[in-house]
């Protein structure tokens, strides 16, 4: 009885100690917490709610800057610009990546070459790459329309970011051309999809068509559900080319006017910082919304090796 | 789709398609990065070509008794040295290019349909000007101390974290993970503003501080990485050394942390990386001219001065080409960070 009393309390007290070492490892994340974290998320909640300028105190005035939001034209069109480049960005960089990482995944001469040449445009500086599409698709001069004009039936090439209408196509692009993050995440996944199991498709007489759609897309489904919420979450937050290639203007016609560069303008050129956090209030509202809807359809397409559903 | 081609080879017909696929795609990927770098050697006039030109094209001089003139063609092929041109009643005054190069007489002649003349030649120029203009040694240093404290903070604070997290059993440990995964979910928009008053508050703006020293509080991307590897290694191993007496900080220090050089390699690296391409981090905090890091100082270049692209493009070029050979140098390394955070799905 003792000595079990003994064995307790020895572990109460490693235990005790464990906690004091494992706090202080894990000091720079607390500090982090309360600092990067708890405390700005308080204070934007509540500068949400408030008129402030940074230069005199914040103004607690209630609701006020969401009823404002709700007649704000700028805001539904930057929205509008959001979820427009969300829905075109994210399903065509999906589908390219996978299908250049099928491409990769089939054993032919050059594979590293071709491996190298799809991931580095997705580590060239965001700046950088911007402001080479800015002469890429030059509508004049860019090398992109002196292609289009040999294409047979193009007479008249896209003004790309000189046109409303082009203009946010023209970033979607941008965004595909660095999907090759994406490329390498799909071929690790790829790589670790059992190949008996094609073996076995091909002894049935299974066409190629087929074992992609009844072998590897199955297979990849958890890698398509991580690349779809990364890239719903990144495109939420879009700000770096749309700031660079327009001057920050985010024309023309604002059709290039992002939620996040809104949000800039509006906390760092007018210095309504209690407008700036109900807007980002509403984004981290939307992004959560997104996600979860993500997460819940996902049960329907999204296969997991151990046999249950997707409940995530 | 698999490795097949040992048991059965392909069909010819498959693996020619895929190859075409492949250098197709290949095609569309590099041209970018192509026309980036012949920009870069071309001349401002030749950029603004309509229709544009691939190739780097150099006005072809003359030397006229000292002073290097340009060459025009007249349309009947004879070359002329132009010396002036008044441009109000469209004369120049001229001398006659001759077959062997030297030129001739001074006469005056009709400007109006001589053509430049020019040939292969890379203007290298827009390289030493581009740089100077933005001041590129002052931007790269700047860029370069926010880039290495960012990596030192990360590697070291993420690692103390992450062993806190994946090597010591204490309680909470679990619940502490869970909060620095949530906090990746919040768009940083959301702490954007309540972070840059403070920073004014305590008269840091303007400073590198509030690009490096978040960097030192364990960012919680690299700590799910990190904690991931350090969950892997052998429990025996640690606790072996706890037997010789060996401190949780000695085990960290002597044991994990050797172990996990080629995690602690990607952490570094990624830090860097992030740092090198941030842009909107310099753009809220550093406002001094002198401060700029190179993302800034491009941006703040493309959007005053869009008039000189070849300069724009050798700059962009040189932000750019390090990163690549980086990449060259610590390929394994790249790609098993990214499969590493990938692998979750």
């Amino acid at each position: 009885m003792a000595a079990a009393a003994q064995v307790v309390k020895r572990a109460r007290a490693k235990r005790s100690s464990n906690t004091l070492s494992g706090l202080l490892f894990c000091l720079p994340a607390l500090v982090g917490l309360a600092a990067l974290t708890v405390y700005p998320v308080a204070a934007s909640l509540y500068y949400s709610f408030c008129n402030y300028s940074v230069l005199k105190p914040p103004m607690w005035i209630g609701t006020g800057n969401y009823e404002r939001l709700a007649t704000d034209e700028l805001f539904f069109r930057s929205l509008w610009n959001t979820v427009y480049f969300a829905a075109l960005a994210v399903p065509i960089g999906i589908v390219v990546a996978f299908l250049l990482a099928l491409l990769l995944n089939v054993k032919v001469r050059g594979m590293t070459v071709y491996r190298t040449t799809f991931y580095v445009p997705s580590i060239v500086p965001m700046v950088a790459s911007a402001v080479l599409w800015i002469w890429l698709f030059n509508p004049q001069s860019g090398a992109v329309n002196a292609i289009l004009r040999h294409v047979p039936g193009v007479a008249n090439p896209p003004g790309w970011l000189s046109d409303p209408a082009w203009a946010k196509p023209t970033i979607v692009l941008w965004s595909v051309w660095g999907v090759g993050n994406t490329v390498v995440i799909f071929l690790a996944g790829l790589q670790g999809v059992p190949k008996d199991l094609y073996e076995a498709a091909e002894v049935d007489g299974a066409s190629a068509w087929q074992k992609v759609r009844a072998i590897t897309v199955p297979y990849m489904s958890p890698y398509v559900l991580f690349a779809l919420v990364m890239g719903l979450i990144g495109s939420f937050q879009f700000f770096t080319p749309a700031m660079v290639m327009t001057n920050g203007t985010g024309g023309p016609a604002d059709s290039t006017m992002f939620y996040a560069l809104n949000l800039f303008h509006r906390a760092f050129s007018d210095f309504k910082m209690g407008y700036a956090c109900a807007m980002a209030w509403v984004l981290f509202v939307l992004v959560v919304l997104a996600t979860i809807a993500v997460f819940k359809s996902s049960a329907r397409f999204v296969y997991y090796e151990s046999g249950e559903g997707g409940a995530a | 789709m698999t490795d097949e081609s040992q048991a059965v080879p392909r069909p010819l017909w498959q693996r020619v398609l895929t190859q075409a696929m492949l250098v197709f795609f290949s095609a569309v990927f590099i041209m970018p990065f192509l026309w980036l770098m012949t920009s870069s050697v071309k001349t401002d006039a030749q950029i603004f070509k309509t229709p544009p030109e691939w190739l780097p094209l150099m006005p072809v001089t003359v030397d006229a008794d000292g002073v290097q003139l340009p060459v025009y063609r007249a349309p009947n092929g004879e070359r002329f040295a132009v010396v002036e041109r008044d441009k109000e009643t469209s004369q120049a005054t001229v001398r006659s290019v001759l077959a062997d190069g030297s030129v001739g007489a001074v006469a005056t002649r009709e400007f109006y349909g001589l053509e430049a003349e020019r040939r292969f030649g890379l203007n290298w120029r827009n390289y030493p000007e581009g740089l100077r203009f933005i001041k590129f040694g002052r931007q790269l240093t700047n860029t370069l101390i926010i880039c290495i404290s960012s990596a030192i903070g990360c590697v070291l604070s993420c690692s103390l974290v992450s062993y806190g997290l994946a090597r010591i059993d204490w309680r909470g440990r679990k619940w502490l993970f869970y909060a620095i995964l949530a906090t990746m979910m919040i768009p940083p928009q959301v702490t954007m503003v309540p972070l840059f008053v403070v920073w004014a508050k305590l008269h840091m703006v303007n400073t590198y501080w509030p690009l490096i020293l978040p960097s030192f509080l364990a960012p919680g991307f690299f700590v799910f990485l990190l904690r991931q590897f350090f969950l892997s290694i052998p429990q025996d191993l640690t606790d072996a050394a706890k037997l010789e007496g060996c401190g949780e900080l000695g085990i960290y220090w002597r044991i994990v942390l050797p172990l996990s050089k080629p995690a602690l390699a990607t952490v570094g690296l990624f830090a860097f990386l992030g740092a090198w391409n941030d842009y909107l981090g310099p753009l809220i905090y550093l406002s001094d001219e002198r401060m700029y890091t190179l993302s800034l100082g491009i941006a703040s270049f493309s959007s005053q001065y869009g008039s000189f692209p070849g300069m724009l493009m050798a700059v962009s070029t040189v932000m750019t080409v390090p990163i690549i050979m980086l990449f060259f140098f610590t390929q394994r390394t790249f790609i098993q960070g990214i499969t590493l955070t990938g692998m979750k799905g």
